[in-house]
């Protein structure tokens, strides 16, 4: 059952935040995250989400795109126009192959890599190498923080024709248009729900099903202070970034006491435990249930209840301090065109913020009927959140998991 | 633990040499002898031990801000303000005790019988299969039992294979799901000390009791027991600490039932970033567990002395 996805991670070689998939996708839940927390050390807030797309990513045939990207010839003696460097997670799209070698033959720009293996090191490179990169992909929710620190440009998204797809919810973000400027593209997204086992008949249209007699015993949630305590904030009608009332938080998440029978923490350990059949609902990753649908067959779909779901978002921009501008506009619209996207789908990618990306997509295409466009009114995304209200969540998701222990 | 009493004897060897040679030799080759270890103990044990007390005065995590530091103890006052953790610690005790428990129940009469009834190569295959589990993978041995343990498990399956008509097995996500794992994971070293108290048991001691008249559960009871009681006792030490302190066991195979002072621990570490909290905890840990040793030490002292 796991063999799929074990094969896979064993392409997506060097980094240590590949390596932590690949310890990850062998079984092992709790280590996963010291690898991956001893790269992030203070401040990474979305481990979630973060998951989500570099597991997404990790189909992508890594080996041959980085070992492209590592090899590439004369790069640095290549004129300063012509050539352009890219910061990104590794094996994240950018990288593949096939793109890169089209986008130079397109335009006779060479895309160099450089990669980060954790947000907070993202911005510690943008920092400490000014001029070195002309496109970074940013976690949307860190685009305020970049923003303050003079780390990026903003971006004039009429410049780019693919953008012109882009759905409104992504152009207008919050998180990417601070004090009326817009300072990155978006490029992809995913969202964190329900997941609900099928061919049991049942009906889920709310969170409340974790309340519910009938699933008792039969809910699983993920180990992960932001996402619960957003699915608390998202059924009480408050914002998942500030919730204001987190006493109440904390009672309506101690209510799904009884239907809890898993706390999960990995990927691997929820297809584990859904195919023997040990739990019927669970707050999932979008991109993860098309994962367990196509990889290993489970009988599962996707639900964004009514009260909507927890979004993230994936945008590019451009680092202050490059000498490249324009050339790296170009990238990015190529980054976020159909044609790239098709390209980069054929090995399993993200859901694409842009619409027309999407809807060339064929109709069977389990990504495009899980990320419909519909829901993406439904959603409020990550942003960023200040240390202590970290912590506040932490703690409070702490203690939740404690009352669930009890006997 | 109690030392043979040839040292001195040993030391009276090398007298060809003059009295100040004497003494000054054997002491720099003690020196030279230990020095690897406790130089190992100091890198590997005190510095990351003391970083790990440092850590836990401080406010938060001095990682990627260049605030200054802010000491506080308030860490050390986490039960207090958080009252949630008096049951994750009892919880975890509750864990400590009957893991420690059972491995001394499976463990005594295991090492027994290898002690008593094998020998030769009878009692080399036995006593491998015995400490078989240290050679395996820890987190290998925790997943093979999620699917001996899971409903519609290897476990449940055989149930039914012997009396079809009961109602599903499933004792996966449960309090003794943990148990299980982790006495299977440390019933090794309860069984090596045992092995080595009770190897030292002379014959003539339980040919005495025998002729005596006593009956084997008095044997047991009189002879048997109180001199295998310092393997019994640091055995439970060996086991009882790290059980207290283990998360991946609870993690994989409590569910929802697996919170306990390790994963709340480990969840400072890697999820809340909270290494001063963490740290806290874990000294908290350590000196209820010192005080738990304090209690039983002074219960067992007299039994336990040479």
């Amino acid at each position: 059952m796991t063999s799929g996805v074990a094969a896979m991670s064993t392409g997506s070689s060097n980094g240590a935040g590949r390596a932590r998939d690949a310890i990850d996708d062998r079984g092992v839940a709790p280590w996963r995250r010291y690898a991956y927390n001893s790269t992030v050390m203070g401040d990474s807030v979305m481990s979630g989400s973060q998951w989500t797309r570099r597991d997404v990513a990790r189909g992508l045939g890594f080996g041959v795109a980085s070992a492209a990207a590592a090899t590439w010839p004369g790069g640095a003696r290549a004129a300063e126009a012509k050539s352009i460097t890219v910061l990104n997670w590794q094996g994240y799209g950018t990288d593949l192959a096939a793109g890169v070698q089209h986008f130079k033959s397109a335009t006779g720009i060479e895309v160099k890599h450089d990669y980060y293996n954790s947000e907070p090191e993202m911005l510690t490179k943008l920092r400490t190498n000014p001029g070195a990169y002309d496109v970074v992909l940013v976690n949307s929710a860190r685009d305020a923080q970049a923003k303050a620190d003079e780390l990026i440009d903003p971006v004039d998204l009429g410049k780019l024709p693919n953008a012109a797809g882009l759905a409104p919810a992504f152009k207008t973000n919050p998180n990417i248009v601070i004090d009326g400027q817009t300072y990155g593209v978006p490029w992809v997204w995913g969202m964190n729900a329900i997941a609900v086992r099928t061919g049991k008949g049942f009906k889920v249209d709310s969170y409340a099903v974790f309340e519910e007699a009938a699933f008792a015993g039969r809910g699983a949630l993920f180990d992960d202070a932001v996402t619960e305590i957003a699915v608390a904030a998202l059924m009480l009608g408050q914002n998942i970034n500030d919730p204001k009332d987190m006493k109440a938080i904390a009672a309506r998440l101690k209510s799904f006491k009884r239907d809890v029978k898993l706390v999960w923490s990995s990927e691997d350990e929820w297809n584990k435990a859904f195919a023997a059949g040990a739990f019927d609902v669970s707050v999932f990753w979008s991109g993860a249930v098309t994962r367990a649908v196509n990889l290993h067959q489970q009988p599962v779909t996707f639900v964004v209840p009514k009260e909507g779901a927890v979004g993230w978002l994936d945008n590019f921009c451009i680092p202050a301090t490059s000498t490249g501008k324009a050339a790296g506009l170009q990238f990015i619209d190529y980054m976020v065109s159909p044609q790239f996207y098709a390209e980069w789908a054929k090995s399993g990618a993200p859901a694409s913020a842009n619409a027309a990306a999407m809807a060339a997509l064929p109709e069977s295409d389990l990504n495009r009927q899980i990320h419909k466009p519909e829901y993406l009114d439904k959603l409020q995304f990550m942003g960023a959140l200040p240390e202590d209200r970290r912590q506040a969540f932490n703690d409070l998701w702490e203690e939740v998991k404690a009352f669930y222990a009890q006997s | 633990m109690s030392a043979p009493s040839t040292p001195e004897g040993r030391r009276a060897r090398p007298s060809i040499a003059s009295p100040e040679g004497r003494r000054a030799r054997p002491a720099i080759a003690t020196a030279a002898l230990l020095l690897p270890a406790y130089a190992w103990l100091l890198v590997a044990v005190f510095l990351p031990l003391g970083a790990m007390l440092f850590f836990s005065f401080l406010k938060t995590n001095p990682f990627g801000s260049k605030a200054p530091l802010v000491f506080t103890g308030a860490h050390y006052l986490a039960f207090v303000t958080r009252p949630y953790l008096v049951d994750v610690a009892i919880t975890s005790l509750r864990l400590g005790f009957w893991t420690t428990g059972i491995c001394a129940a499976i463990g005594l009469p295991t090492a027994l019988a290898i002690a008593r009834a094998t020998r030769g190569r009878v009692r080399q295959t036995v006593f491998l299969l015995a400490i078989l589990p240290f050679w395996t993978n820890g987190l290998v041995r925790i997943f093979s039992w999620t699917m001996l343990l899971r409903q519609g498990g290897i476990l449940d399956d055989l149930v039914h294979l012997v009396l079809p008509g009961v109602g599903s097995v499933g004792l996966l996500y449960s309090f003794p799901a943990i148990v299980v794992g982790l006495v299977h994971a440390y019933l090794p070293y309860m069984i090596l000390t045992c092995y080595l108290a009770v190897a030292g048991i002379d014959d003539a001691l339980i040919d005495a009791a025998r002729s005596l008249g006593a009956r084997l559960p008095t044997v047991f009871a009189t002879v048997i027991l109180p001199l295998a009681l310092p393997g019994l006792v640091s055995g439970s030490i060996l086991i009882f600490v790290p059980v207290i302190g283990s998360f991946m066991e609870p993690r994989i195979l409590g569910g929802r039932i697996g919170v306990t002072m390790g994963t709340v621990i480990e969840d400072q570490f890697t999820q809340a970033y909270n290494w001063p909290l963490g740290s806290a905890l874990s000294f908290t840990m350590l000196g209820i567990v010192l005080a738990i040793f304090a209690l039983f030490s002074s219960v067992l002292r007299g039994r336990l002395a040479p």
